[in-house]
């Protein structure tokens, strides 16, 4: 590892091993910094590795995750796994700890490529041990070749389908898929089904998941609109209610999930600025064609700029590295055209679905915004929507001061399990939109730091003696 | 639609708050005008710190009175402000710095205070269990503490509301000219006209004496702060050092804050503080080198907060030079405990022109070149 | 409850969890471990006590904080299991120290 590099990416997933294949053709000194021990972010998660004896289980998408992975670790770029970046700076001061050191270096250009989280889903219940998400029901089956025998699949989004499919491959019982997609959503979305036409593999896709999770006799109860978990030390059961009654399902594992958003901790800390998507209800970071944010020198590649999905994620990675190796002086302006072609072709293909997936899976307001006094909103520090309501009351304008009104979004996770729910919590108690709530103001370290190593921080300066 | 009132406060922090409070109780109509919202700078991202302890000579009499209001806070803002009386501690890590504290508590005593007190090592430990074994004293205030500043700052806000202040938030203040006897206020809103006119702009404070024709040699910082995970109830007064920069307090929900004035960047034109984490690391060693058990701590979010410094380390209080302007801005990291007190002082010199407290020190034309002064003198 | 679904050859490391030895196969994590040997529980919040476990297995929730060789606030879904490594569940505020779970009551 170097104190200095022309190009420093963040994250090893699609977007991130895709930018170090492009930047390496081109001859940049570049880096990859990754949390994880081995490369392919959470989608291709393990894909080196993969801990089932049997492959069919996880579908044939996942494999393509092996030729990228092969690629980072061939084309010649530094790539440091076990590194958590804990800030980058807007002169792209880079603070990253690995293997218990902490240390700043430089870069001439930064693309972050930190990838999505799933959407929050406050309901009564979802802190109960046992309750986890679909994405982590997947990263057991990848990395561990766990998966929990009766488990209860609770929400709306091709993940939680594509779990709970499979689950039924890896022959997992599954007790219920609970669809909480509103029938609504069915017809909106057919406005966009022309352009999901365009791209019939999602839609084949999708109808298959679906299917194979129908034939294995697994129920599929659609159209649930209330939601909530039960047990003492842990989950037990999952109530749930399409209409008045309120149904049970005895259950001592669930999986809950409603799409997912950008991890948008460390391009907020920069200060890139970021927007309301109101199509894909989340936060999302402002960047041009060639995917550089507000902030010079910093681009943003991937489901951290706007959920697309994997592919489009390989595609934005090697158009802003393209664009980063530009800027750099590395290439011309004609060979970033040329090159970045076939990926801005395949990336507009692959954006087309976009639409009607973003209908049809739409998380209802119901489901964002907790109607209930007593969930939890916040689940580090205990805050629920009664207190939330109360600091609004008492002049609360926006997230930042709830952070001292009710210490809500100040624990280790860092807002990223409530910052969307307090967002939209605020807008609707105020009446304005969300765009005007805003979001955390968030700083770095953008993951917890311990003092010690800060304390023994290596310097640039230091480092080069 | 020209607004007018007795008087407008320009800035909504804890000094404009507290003087709109203190000019109300007095029977004052009052509009603060504050460019983003209350407490969004200095005042409610401060550390927190209610001390006498330490501070400038000229400063005590004010320190000391304004002690007096914070122990009484919730008679005056209905809320107490998470104030805790919990002391405050400035460690000495030789018999140097030992020395320097005997050597400023005679000082004190001297000048007629007491309330700094000398401890020795023993002393020391029983205070602080914690404390690394190197530390040989310290200097003690018992009941000096610390209380949350945004909650404060909000606190003084609706009181002062209650008492019929207007508070226009996100309203910019973009020129200021006398017009027969009276102040017109041109906003990025509504002008208005008032009679009186107070400068609480804090880290802008040195913008708006420009725009009175008053300029000052003020120059902006971005103090940073880090808190930690909550941890283990293990320290309670706040801690200082003396021969380095730290101020560390442990809240009741068991974080700690760690700071003490170690500068990140501000950019005032964009209300902009970032961090750098070379200042904040060395902020961690001394913090770890004095309390050996924060190497543990996490740190779980750093923060900076824009104030304004003055060359000479004390703020500005007092009459402006032209009629009906009061100044009390570039407080230089240390203005928060002081807040109940200026507001007070400032009604004061409002209705009264005259306040019993002795703010000489704090006159905006100190910095005025001596030709200027005489000349300032003979007109 | 989690089960094997057919895990491919690993060599298996013995770590220790609360005093008891238990073999696990190399790469998992301390999360996949606990989730494995049916512990659903690994901390009690600082705030009210209320039980917690894994939630999100990808480092952002830190919901699954453990003490890993005697150091609290462990991510155990981000950290991978090593020979002789010791295992405790956190309870309440991490107490910092060797001692990690020898004084858990934050109150003065």
């Amino acid at each position: 590892m170097k104190s200095h590099y022309q190009l420093a990416i963040v994250g090893a997933g699609p977007a991130g091993m895709a930018a170090a294949a492009a930047a390496a053709e081109c001859g940049a000194t570049s880096v990859v910094f990754d949390e994880q021990p081995a490369p392919g972010g959470q989608i291709y998660r393990a894909v080196e590795t993969p801990a089932a004896v049997d492959r069919a289980i996880l579908g044939v998408d996942y494999w393509r995750g092996a030729e990228l992975a092969k690629t980072l670790r061939d084309c010649g770029v530094d790539y440091v796994p076990g590194a958590t970046v804990w800030q980058v700076s807007p002169t792209r001061e880079i603070g990253v700890t690995v293997d218990g050191t902490a240390m700043l270096i430089t870069a001439d250009q930064v693309i972050v490529a930190t990838g999505a989280l799933e959407r929050p889903f406050p309901v009564p219940g979802w802190t109960l041990p046992s309750v986890m998400t679909a994405g982590s029901a997947q990263v057991l089956l990848k990395s561990a070749a766990l998966a929990a025998d009766g488990a209860v699949f609770a929400g709306t989004g091709p993940l939680l389908y594509l779990v709970a499919w499979q689950y039924v491959q890896a022959g997992v019982a599954v007790k219920a898929v609970l669809d909480t997609t509103p029938i609504s959503n069915y017809f909106r979305a057919t406005r966009h089904l022309a352009g999901a036409l365009r791209a019939p593999q999602y839609l084949m896709k999708g109808i298959r998941l679906l299917r194979g999770i129908k034939k294995a006799g697994v129920p599929l109860i659609r159209g649930v609109r209330d939601l909530r978990m039960r047990g003492d030390d842990a989950v037990s059961a999952v109530e749930y209610r399409r209409g008045h009654d309120w149904q049970r399902i005895e259950a001592d594992q669930v999986f809950l999930h409603q799409g997912v958003v950008p991890n948008v901790n460390l391009s907020y800390s920069i200060g890139c600025r970021h927007t309301w998507n109101e199509a894909q209800l989340c936060w999302q970071a402002t960047t041009d064609s060639w995917g550089e944010s507000t902030v010079e020198g910093v681009a943003i590649a991937g489901d951290g700029a706007g959920i697309n999905g994997a592919l489009a994620a390989e595609y934005q990675g090697r158009i802003a590295a393209l664009g980063a190796l530009y800027r750099l002086g590395t290439i011309d302006a004609d060979e970033r055209a040329r090159r970045a072609a076939p990926a801005r072709a395949a990336l507009a293909a692959e954006r087309r679905i976009r639409p009607f997936l973003e209908t049809l899976y739409r998380p209802p307001k119901y489901f964002r915004v907790p109607p209930d006094d007593q969930t939890v909103v916040c689940r580090c520090e205990e805050v629920d929507v009664a207190a939330i309501r109360k600091a609004v009351a008492v002049g609360c304008v926006g997230p930042n001061q709830l952070k001292s009104f009710s210490r809500c979004g100040m624990g280790p996770c860092q807002g990223r399990l409530c910052g969307l729910t307090v967002s939209e919590l605020i807008a609707d108690f105020t009446d304005l939109p969300v765009s005007e709530i805003g979001y955390y103001r968030l700083r770095p370290p953008i993951k917890p730091l311990l003092l010690a190593e800060l304390a023994e921080l290596q310097t640039p300066a230091a480092s080069d003696r | 639609m020209v607004r007018t009132a007795d008087a407008v406060v320009i800035g909504g922090g804890i000094h404009g708050c507290s003087c709109a409070l203190h000019l109300a109780r007095r029977g004052i109509s009052v509009v603060v005008v504050e460019k983003d919202h209350v407490g969004r700078h200095a005042s409610g991202v401060n550390a927190g710190g209610v001390r006498r302890l330490g501070r400038a000579l000229p400063e005590i009499p004010l320190s000391v009175a304004a002690m007096g209001l914070w122990h009484n806070i919730a008679e005056l803002v209905d809320d107490d402000c998470q104030f805790v009386p919990s002391g405050q501690v400035r460690v000495a890590e030789n018999g140097e710095e030992a020395r320097g504290l005997e050597e400023r508590a005679s000082l004190l005593r001297d000048a007629g205070f007491n309330h700094e007190v000398v401890i020795g090592r023993e002393e020391l430990r029983d205070l602080l269990p914690a404390v690394s074994p190197h530390c040989v004293g310290g200097m003690v205030v018992v009941d000096d503490g610390h209380a949350n500043p945004y909650r404060t700052t909000m606190a003084f806000k609706r009181k002062a509301e209650s008492l019929g202040v207007r508070v226009l938030e996100q309203v910019r203040v973009l020129r200021i000219a006398k017009r027969q006897g009276t102040w017109r206020v041109d906003t990025s809103t509504d002008p208005l006209d008032v009679p009186v006119l107070i400068n609480c702009a804090g880290a802008w404070g040195d913008s708006v004496a420009v725009m009175l024709g008053e300029p000052v040699p003020m120059q902006a910082y971005a103090p940073m702060l880090m808190i930690t995970a909550r941890m283990p109830f293990f320290v309670k007064p706040v801690v200082g050092a003396q021969g380095r920069t730290l101020s560390l307090k442990q809240f009741a929900n068991g974080t700690v804050l760690i700071g003490g004035g170690v500068r990140g960047n501000a950019v005032r034109t964009t209300n902009t503080a970032s961090l750098e984490f070379g200042g904040l690391s060395v902020n961690a060693r001394t913090a770890a080198q004095i309390l050996p058990t924060m190497r543990g701590a996490r740190i779980v979010r750093c923060w900076a907060g824009i104030e304004g410094y003055m060359p000479d380390g004390i703020p500005v209080i007092g009459p402006g030079r032209q009629e009906g302007v009061f100044h009390a801005f570039g407080f230089s990291a240390h203005g928060f405990q002081l807040g109940p007190i200026v507001g007070s002082i400032i009604a004061d010199l409002v209705t009264t022109g005259a306040t019993a407290h002795p703010i000489g020190p704090f006159r905006i034309d100190r910095f005025d070149s001596p030709p200027q002064r005489q000349r300032d003198a003979l007109t | 409850m989690f089960t094997n679904i057919g895990i491919r050859d690993r060599d298996f490391v013995r770590v220790i969890f609360e005093d008891q030895e238990i073999m696990v196969p190399q790469g998992h994590t301390v999360a996949a471990v606990l989730l494995a040997e049916g512990i659903r529980s690994c901390r009690e919040t600082p705030v009210s006590g209320a039980p917690r476990g894994p939630y999100c297995m990808m480092g952002i929730c830190f919901e699954c904080l453990v003490v890993i060789d005697g150091e609290p606030n462990q991510q155990a879904c981000m950290r991978h299991v090593r020979e002789g490594m010791s295992i405790e569940r956190q309870h309440g505020v991490a107490q910092i120290g060797p001692d990690a779970n020898a004084a858990q009551d934050p109150a003065e």
